[in-house]
């Protein structure tokens, strides 16, 4: 059993390398245009996983409300900046206002929203607390929906066209380029955070056990809110950066990518940040790769069907701990 | 003293709420005509309104608590308190049948055809039920199977002109077959994983139905299936939907038949007991995947019965009534009902349904209250509206033997 599945795994390495290479000698541009392509997907799946993880970690519940989250993000961001853009403020003032403004509203949604549909829920079923969720997520959706407008709503790219990247910007645009390196940052600091400071060490700490250490003095609830509040904030940049580089938004956008981070999430073992990131990366290069060589029309059934493969042979994700069931 | 604390708090929540909805309530920017709308108005009410909702909603959080502390014993639920007593189970019943016999004939076509999707989704809960509540498999993809049944008798129907009666049968079996199918990998997986596989199958099977022209007719659908006949003989349209109504009553009462039986059998209670607890479970020399599999086939079963019913109703299906919102709403039906309650999934279904379709006069805002009323009946009654009790069973003759032995 363990030679067939590793001599599957090594065949179908092999095919795939076979046609990689083949592709990279016919048209080495293409090739790394849809590397690059993909980069940027998985770096803003990137964003948004972060949030589901890191939630799961802490609670063990799937976060249904987190696309809209970041969909609240993008929005905030929307409505500051053009109501600064028609009070003729610069461009550079507005562009960081939005972003700072989206983050601090994607924070305080997703604070109030783990007080009101979750907390009460800590010690309920586990289910209930998923349609709670759900619920949630309906919700937002709609109030969205109705306070502002069904329609899609141009945005305006609050990322100029850098005037140094120009010779490299048929290659990557700025914005994709802007996309990369401000989810590396975000990274790096993330791991910074988690690392080395006393909330990131609390929060490690409640990830494994909550009992515990709530008796060593950690205060459980203040960890889950700053879980929020941090996965909302990295939601939100990567609703503001999306918004950008696709140029229209409207209420439903958090859904779909949502969905998609999640599956990120899962791909790369809940509950683990690397893995989220790693997901992330593997789902969004090798989804450019199929929609560029094969038909975009099937995209989503190819997430999937990546997502159902992986988690056959690797039950847990791909850095996932196999933690042994105790009883 | 305690008044006005919850006034204060109730006044900054209501400020945190005035502020939190700023942007998106009060300013609405009109992109097109470059103008901005402030509507403060809109902020007064946001006020208002969650100064009372967190009046409400703390003063109602304290006393479930206070309840939670004082009685631990488990209450059972009003409504199996009146189908245990006898006196009032008969006449209960037989008010319930009265009712639903009467209801396409009192009630005019439109209300009989909300009422029968509402009781397709009593099928579908009440299957589902037993892969969720029952055996403890949370299942994300279950309209996939109800996809299946729709199709199968749409496509068997337009090409080999096979009638509802064959079909159905035959849908039947397909579902359990493709829940096996899909079952046999993704069982081994726990939990949420599983959750998000099967999300992932449910998604697979609405897109490849979207794009595969030849086969489904892509995302036109199929149109003109046939309504069931009665022994060949066809009715007009109002009395169709009757018939349909009532052959939907006799599947709604086949299920609740076999459901009961299912859930007090061995496997039954197989399914209950690895719920609980896995490892005991096998400990106790029950085979783990297989009874896994067959909950997850027999849930599939029902979706397929009731997907068929579905094309019969509509005569038209497209991929679109098979959305993962379908999967999610079906779900909501067990968990608000009560997991594992048959008589609080029949419940849930018939409240989850017919609201919305009765909101219908508020349409725009019937997506938004029924989110805020699942995270509400979610906080207040987390095991949902009737919760599931599980089956006593007394040994009357030991105790009776004791009894005697003790008195002589």
């Amino acid at each position: 059993m363990r030679w067939m599945s590793i001599l599957l795994g090594v065949s179908v390495a092999g095919i795939i390398g076979f046609f990689a290479v083949r592709e990279l000698l016919i048209d080495p541009m293409y090739f790394f245009e849809l590397f690059l392509g993909g980069l940027t997907r998985g770096s803003i799946y990137a964003l948004i996983a972060l949030g589901y993880t890191m939630v799961y970690g802490i609670i063990q519940l799937i976060n249904f409300a987190h696309g809209e989250i970041y969909m609240i993000g993008a929005m905030t961001a929307l409505i500051v900046a053009s109501v600064l853009g028609l009070w003729g403020w610069n461009t550079v003032v507005i562009a960081i206002l939005a972003i700072v403004f989206a983050i601090v509203y994607s924070c305080a949604y997703g604070f109030t929203v783990e007080k009101i549909a979750y907390k009460p829920l800590r010690n309920a079923p586990r289910l209930s607390a998923l349609i709670s969720a759900i619920g949630m997520s309906l919700f937002l959706q709609n109030y969205v929906m109705l306070a502002q407008t069904p329609e899609y709503l141009p945005f305006k790219s609050l990322i100029p066209d850098f005037k140094f990247w120009e010779p490299f910007a048929h290659i990557i645009t700025s914005v994709e380029l802007t996309i990369i390196i401000t989810t590396v940052i975000v990274m790096i600091l993330l791991g910074l955070l988690i690392k080395f400071t006393r909330i990131g060490k609390a929060m490690r700490a409640t990830a494994q056990d909550k009992i515990m250490s709530s008796l060593l003095g950690i205060n459980v609830n203040n960890v889950i809110s700053a879980t929020f509040v941090v996965g909302s904030a990295t939601a939100a940049i990567g609703g503001v950066l999306i918004a950008c580089h696709v140029g229209q938004i409207n209420f439903f956008i958090g859904f779909l990518a949502g969905l998609k981070a999640f599956i990120a999430a899962v791909l790369g073992g809940i509950g683990s940040i690397p893995g989220a990131v790693l997901g992330s990366l593997v789902l969004g290069i090798s989804e450019s790769y199929f929609t560029g060589y094969f038909f975009s029309e099937y995209e989503d059934v190819f997430a999937f069907t990546i997502l159902v493969i992986i988690l056959i042979f690797r039950p847990s994700g791909i850095l996932g701990r196999h933690d042994a069931q105790k009883v | 003293m305690v008044f006005k604390n919850q006034i204060k708090q109730s006044l900054i929540i209501a400020f945190w709420f005035m502020v939190l909805t700023f942007p998106i309530m009060v300013i609405k920017v009109n992109t097109i005509k470059h103008t901005i709308d402030f509507r403060w108005i809109n902020l007064l009410g946001v006020g208002i309104v969650t100064f009372f909702a967190s009046m409400v909603w703390n003063y109602f959080l304290r006393r479930n608590e206070e309840q939670k502390k004082k009685d631990i014993a488990d209450d059972i639920p009003l409504i199996h308190r009146l189908l245990q007593n006898d006196r009032f189970r008969r006449p209960f019943l037989g008010l319930i049948a009265a009712f639903f016999i009467a209801y396409p004939f009192v009630f005019p076509m439109y209300h009989t055809s909300i009422m029968i999707s509402a009781l397709v989704y009593v099928m579908l809960g009440l299957g589902l039920n037993i892969v969720v509540g029952l055996a403890g498999l949370l299942d994300l993809g279950y309209v996939a199977f109800y996809a299946v049944g729709a199709y199968a008798y749409a496509l068997l129907n337009l090409h080999f002109g096979l009638s509802f009666w064959m079909v159905l049968p035959m849908s039947a079996l397909l579902g359990t077959l493709f829940g096996v199918l899909l079952g046999y990998p993704v069982l081994r997986l726990r939990g949420d994983y599983l959750a998000i596989v099967t999300l992932g199958f449910g998604e697979i099977i609405r897109i490849v139905l979207e794009n595969w022209d030849t086969f489904s007719n892509g995302p036109r659908g199929i149109g003109d299936i046939p309504p069931p006949t009665f022994f060949g003989h066809h009715f007009g349209q109002h009395d169709t939907m009757i018939y349909i109504y009532f052959i939907v009553i006799a599947l709604v009462l086949m299920t609740i038949f076999f459901v009961n039986r299912l859930e007090n059998s061995k496997i039954g209670r197989a399914w209950i007991a690895l719920r609980d607890d896995e490892v005991a479970c096998q400990a106790m020399g029950i085979d783990k995947f297989k009874t896994k599999l067959t909950a997850f086939a027999l849930g599939a079963t029902w979706a397929a019965m009731g997907g068929v019913v579905f094309a019969a109703k509509t005569s038209y299906i497209n991929p679109m009534s098979f959305t993962i919102w379908e999967s999610i709403t079906i779900l909501c039906v067990v968990v608000i009902g009560g997991m594992g309650s048959a008589i609080g999934v029949i419940a849930g279904a018939l409240v989850l349904i017919l609201l919305p379709e009765y909101l219908r006069a508020v349409a725009e805002y019937r997506m938004l209250v029924f989110g805020a009323l699942q995270v509400i009946v979610m906080v207040f009654k987390p095991d949902g509206l009737i919760k599931s009790v599980r089956k006593v069973y007394t040994f009357n003759v030991q105790e009776k033997e004791i009894h005697e032995q003790t008195h002589t």
